[in-house]
């Protein structure tokens, strides 16, 4: 669905008063191939290049070297613009920046304006999208009188209605509340889970990372894990180490078992540590 | 010490959008206390900061700092306003300045001190704030999100107030920038013996990491109020709020629902540990 | 207050008036602007206000909000109307001396002040018909529309209608970054309500910059945004809601446009 290949990526940075260019490299060699109906995590804290990854998928950005597809079709080439940007819609993460018109419902219908879609046919696709982020009582509200997770709700509707393939959502839970979090969380689920929809997700939040199937990794410019969920999150001291965090329990685990107690070390939920801490108390008992 | 009696506040009285914002809110913080004040967006703790520093009026009730009823009309504001400090949530869109320096020393230039205390504070307030000298020359819209934010924590630090007041300090910055954050505020309330720090906060774990005391509002009032380990030790009610309570505590409740003997007032992953291990052994 | 000027005008219902295509109404309500500067009998006057009243008693919109639309414009038709109460020349009625000063207040002068005060309300009161039963989108719309055909002429119409779309659309936005700025630099310290006019205008820098920081800031992002949904200005855009004239549009038009005429044939009396 989405491809790179040794993608690169630079900013060319003059200096007015010497008049030496630099040039500060933000991607070195990205390659990475994300499967139709994935859902992918991308984890990186601020700085890392996790965003300006994302703004490659969509063709805001173009590589400064190596490729990007879009279902087969070269950013590059502008011919494609429209074809890549509605079938990999995106998300970004200021819910008030990104919405354009003053009534929720002309907000969804803008996108397939642009596109010369029929009016009955973007009537059909606005109370559709609408539907599946829950927001077709809010349909003639105005975006202002929103909460953050309805508004992100709404960006993410405004970007259904092109009908894509794939949705890529840049840090957009980073500035709601823990509501507004999983309101957004659970839209995106619900995206990939019944609508079959490939997303990838541009996080620093752990535990959102943990419902993907798939965790990428970026730390200066690179890709330094790509794995499961369950195997990313057992690599606790790593993870620190590139500044990111791990869930609670997963950490208490990961002491516990270098203090030497047997349990397994990839623990991501509630749930499953207490199935295990209790299996350990049962056999201490005995 | 803040003292609250009985404030209500009834946002836009007499018009379509009357609602009363606060109910009967009362409360002591003592000086040299570290304190979280948490709750779901629309509880109120923003409308009760700034209560605090007398950008807002109380409908009716009482507000002390240290003995000096801040909702009396004749109360000298600006004095109020210097003695309580706010930063707001994303401070770092208030900066205005051509340099860092200029901006930081917005706050104490409005006192009218002299150049040289002036030079003093803002040097004070960047040292506190851990934010480099060689930013100071430069201009705030140069900075990254992280050294933004504190450029505009030393501003208000700069008044050298008495009671610091942070709206969500962590908002928007990613694991390490929060961590940065946070050991800023346990360092100024390790280096100020006196000064009330109170920081707003939706993430639990950033609270258990951090404060010493925690006041929950709900719906407009104050639900909870007590000790870090006294208030994460009603998980429970605090779910009902719709409030987030730290893995860990949800961890350990279902453990002691299970007969496990552990405390039940575990709120961090260190603590757990220690509790388990004890247990295990 | 900014706010409240622009959108807090429309009140949504039903009525007849609400139904009406956007463009059928700007339109009239330019005849009705026309109209008024018009009329000339005593007997085209009552009958235009009595006009008014039944679009008033059409729009089912309490008189309040008319009212209210006034009220920030009392003191400009007041101060017209006393004007030209004093300075129109002509046939003294009464006139008293203040230091060497003769103030006389003429026929004509109450002649042209009544007549001022009646435009001038009449004038608000229509526009108001029109703000208040029309939402600022379909306003918008509508002069898109209008303006369309001249875009033969290079008239950007598509992107006067955005930009008005936008600002509807930000104006909450920024009144509120405006009052949380403001309090911020009030807790700093900062004095907005300085008596010193000076003092006063030195006080708005700390609010216009970050102000202004923020609204290109949002500006680029909205651009991005915008451009990740296939903007691409006016050309082949489609609309969700596609206004047509209908028939009700039409005999309503015809209505209003016989009633007009029946008004001007008044005047010749």
């Amino acid at each position: 669905m989405l491809e790179t290949k040794n993608l690169y990526f630079r900013y060319r940075d003059e200096d007015l008063e010497t008049g030496e260019v630099e040039y500060d490299e933000i991607l070195h060699g990205i390659n990475l191939n994300i499967k139709k109906g994935s859902f992918t995590a991308v984890l990186g804290h601020n700085g890392s290049g996790k965003s300006t990854l994302a703004k490659h998928f969509n063709a805001i950005l173009l590589p400064s070297g190596g490729k990007v597809y879009v279902k087969g079709m070269d950013t590059a080439d502008e011919r494609n613009l429209f074809g890549i940007r509605s079938t990999a819609g995106m998300v970004f993460q200021n819910p008030d920046n990104q919405l354009v018109a003053a009534i929720v419902e002309d907000e969804a219908a803008f996108a397939p304006e642009n596109l010369g879609v029929e009016p009955k046919e973007i009537r059909r696709r606005v109370d559709e999208c609408l539907g599946i982020v829950g927001m077709t009582e809010f349909a003639h509200s105005e975006p202002s009188k929103l909460s953050g997770g309805q508004k992100q709700r709404v960006a993410i509707a405004s970007v259904l209605t092109m009908e894509p393939e794939c949705i890529i959502l840049d840090e957009p839970t980073a500035m709601l509340d823990p509501k507004g979090r999983e309101e957004v969380m659970r839209t995106i689920q619900k995206l990939n889970r019944e609508k079959g929809m490939t997303v990838v997700l541009i996080t620093h939040y752990m535990d959102e990372a943990a419902s993907a199937d798939r965790v990428i990794v970026i730390d200066n410019g690179s890709i330094v894990l790509d794995d499961v969920p369950k195997k990313v999150f057992a690599q606790v001291d790593r993870l620190r180490e590139l500044g990111l965090d791990t869930p609670q329990v997963t950490e208490l685990a990961h002491m516990l078992r270098h203090d030497g107690f047997d349990l397994p070390g990839d623990i991501l939920s509630v749930d499953e540590a207490a199935e295990k801490l209790m299996e350990l108390f049962g056999k201490m008992r005995k | 010490m803040i003292k609250a009696e009985h404030v209500n506040y009834i946002y836009q009285p007499g018009m379509a959008g009357e609602r009363q914002a606060l109910f009967d809110i009362s409360m002591e913080i003592a000086d040299g206390t570290l304190n979280a004040l948490i709750g779901h967006t629309g509880s109120g703790k923003s409308t009760l900061i700034q209560h605090f520093n007398a950008l807002v009026r109380p409908t009716s009730g009482r507000i002390f700092i240290d003995g000096t009823d801040v909702t009396d009309k004749k109360t000298d504001l600006r004095e109020v306003r210097r003695r309580v400090g706010l930063v707001f949530q994303y401070p770092e869109h208030q900066l205005f300045e051509e340099t860092v320096e200029k901006d930081i020393a917005f706050g104490p230039r409005n006192l009218g001190l002299t150049d040289e205390e002036i030079k003093e504070r803002v040097h004070a307030a960047s040292a506190a704030v851990g934010l480099k000298e060689k930013y100071l020359s430069r201009s705030p819209f140069e900075l990254s999100g992280g050294q933004k934010r504190r450029a505009a924590i030393a501003g208000v630090l700069a008044m050298n107030p008495e009671v610091l007041i942070l709206d969500e300090p962590t908002a928007g910055l990613d694991p390490r920038g929060r961590d940065a954050i946070l050991d800023i505020i346990k360092q100024l309330h390790a280096q100020n013996p006196r000064m009330i720090i109170i920081f707003v906060s939706h993430s639990m774990e950033d609270v258990a990491k951090t404060a010493e005391y925690v006041y929950v509002m709900n719906r407009g009032r104050l639900a909870i109020r007590g000790t870090t380990a006294e208030v994460f030790a009603e998980g429970g009610e605090l779910v009902k709020m719709g409030l987030n309570v730290p893995q860990v505590t949800l961890l350990v409740n279902r453990l002691i629902e299970a007969g496990i003997p552990l405390p039940r007032d575990v709120y961090t992953v260190k603590y757990a540990v220690k509790e388990i291990e004890r247990l295990l052994r | 207050m900014f706010k409240d000027i622009i959108i807090g005008q429309y009140v949504p219902g039903k009525s007849v008036l609400h139904r009406l295509d956007p463009k059928i109404k700007i339109i009239l309500t330019l005849a009705y602007i026309i109209m008024l500067f018009m009329l000339k009998s005593p007997l085209a006057y009552a009958a235009f206000a009595a006009a008014t009243a039944a679009l008033i008693a059409l729009s089912c919109i309490n008189l309040r909000f008319f009212l209210k639309g006034l009220r920030p414009m009392l003191f400009i038709i007041v101060f017209t109307a006393v004007i030209n109460l004093f300075f129109t020349p002509g046939e003294a009625l009464a006139s008293a001396h203040v230091f060497r000063w003769t103030i006389s207040v003429t026929k004509e002068g109450v002649r042209m002040a009544a007549v001022m005060f009646y435009r001038l309300v009449l004038l608000v009161t229509g526009t108001s018909l029109l703000t208040l039963t029309t939402s600022p989108l379909m306003l918008t719309d509508g002069i898109e529309k209008l303006l369309s055909p001249l875009t033969i002429v290079r008239v950007p119409a598509h992107e006067i209608a955005m930009m008005m779309t936008i600002a509807i659309r930000f104006i909450p936005t920024l009144a509120e970054e405006t009052d949380k700025i403001q309090k911020a630099q009030t807790a700093r310290g900062a004095d907005f309500s300085s008596k010193n006019l000076i003092k006063r205008i030195k006080a708005m820098i700390p609010l216009l910059v970050p102000l202004f920081v923020s609204a290109f800031r949002r500006a680029d992002e909205l651009a991005t945004a915008m451009d990740a949904r296939c903007y691409n200005g006016g050309s082949r855009r489609t609309r969700l809601h596609e206004s047509h004239i209908g028939k009700a549009d039409i005999l309503y038009a015809s209505v209003y446009i016989a009633v007009c005429i029946s008004v001007l044939a008044l005047n010749a009396v």
